[in-house]
């Protein structure tokens, strides 16, 4: 089962642009409109896109379900870790603990209109990236999950 | 027609009607300026060392709200896995 060879041609071509869309967004949560979800949501349509435009025989191929699996629930786990390392470091539970700290994402933010660095705010961008790691794999999985139930059903 | 779809067409009629009454009373587009817009616009920055206001409610103000929205998430997928799983050789089906 999988669509023809325009359709196939023409995934392959969009497949790494949806992609790197989809990582800008979520890079950028803490700059530009959109964020975490909303990132992850585009990039998974690009898996989304190749599972339909090849059959998802093939597609299993490259990545599987269990890869699928860990990336979701490590996508989470790096959330809530990265809320209990403010516990850890004496302060209260999501506490900012990476902003102005001069590490990653460290630089301070200048107060009023500004064009914004994209090396700042502590650890929302840390907790964007987590949650589009979640979001990749929970709707790629999801749509795995749904396109296994037609798996041997044969073209009429 | 019996009376009994005249009430059913009635209360269709009132349900639907009160549905478009906000469309007629409330303008939209005009938000009511509030007290919490100006708070989070003057000193959102500060407080969560972030540059967009959005992103830093979503992750620092209301970041319990966005752990249980990923949960919501996570519990989905084990939902959605739990419907579709392949199914044992053994194992009947039992529709109800």
């Amino acid at each position: 089962m999988s669509m023809s060879r325009i359709v196939k041609a023409t995934a392959n071509l969009l497949f790494p642009f949806i992609l790197v869309f989809g990582f800008y967004i979520i890079i950028h949560g803490h700059l530009t409109p959109g964020g975490g979800f909303q990132g992850g949501a585009v990039a998974a349509t690009g898996f989304i896109l190749m599972l339909v435009a090849f059959s998802p025989e093939t597609i299993k191929k490259h990545f599987s379900t269990d890869s699928m699996k860990y990336t979701e629930a490590f996508g989470l786990l790096l959330f809530i870790v990265t809320a209990f390392i403010a516990i850890a470091l004496g302060s209260t539970f999501f506490f900012n603990w990476l902003a102005s700290g001069g590490i990653i994402f460290g630089e301070a933010v200048a107060y009023g209109t500004n064009p914004g660095i994209l090396n700042s705010a502590g650890t929302i961008p840390l907790m964007n990236i987590a949650v589009g790691i979640e979001v990749i794999g929970a709707m790629g999985l999801i749509i795995m999950y749904m396109l296994s139930g037609i798996e041997g059903v044969k073209e009429e | 027609m019996n009376r009994k779809e005249i009430l059913t067409a009635a209360i269709i009629i009132v349900f639907a009607g009160s549905l478009l009454l906000p469309s007629a009373l409330l303008n939209f587009g005009n938000p009511q300026h509030g007290e919490m817009d100006d708070y989070m616009i003057d000193n959102g920055q500060e407080l969560a060392a972030v540059n967009n206001i959005v992103s830093g409610v979503v992750f620092d103000f209301r970041g319990f709200d966005t752990l249980g929205e990923a949960t919501v998430l996570f519990t989905a997928v084990l939902g959605v896995s739990l419907m579709f799983r392949r199914m044992k050789e053994d194992e009947e089906y039992e529709y109800e």
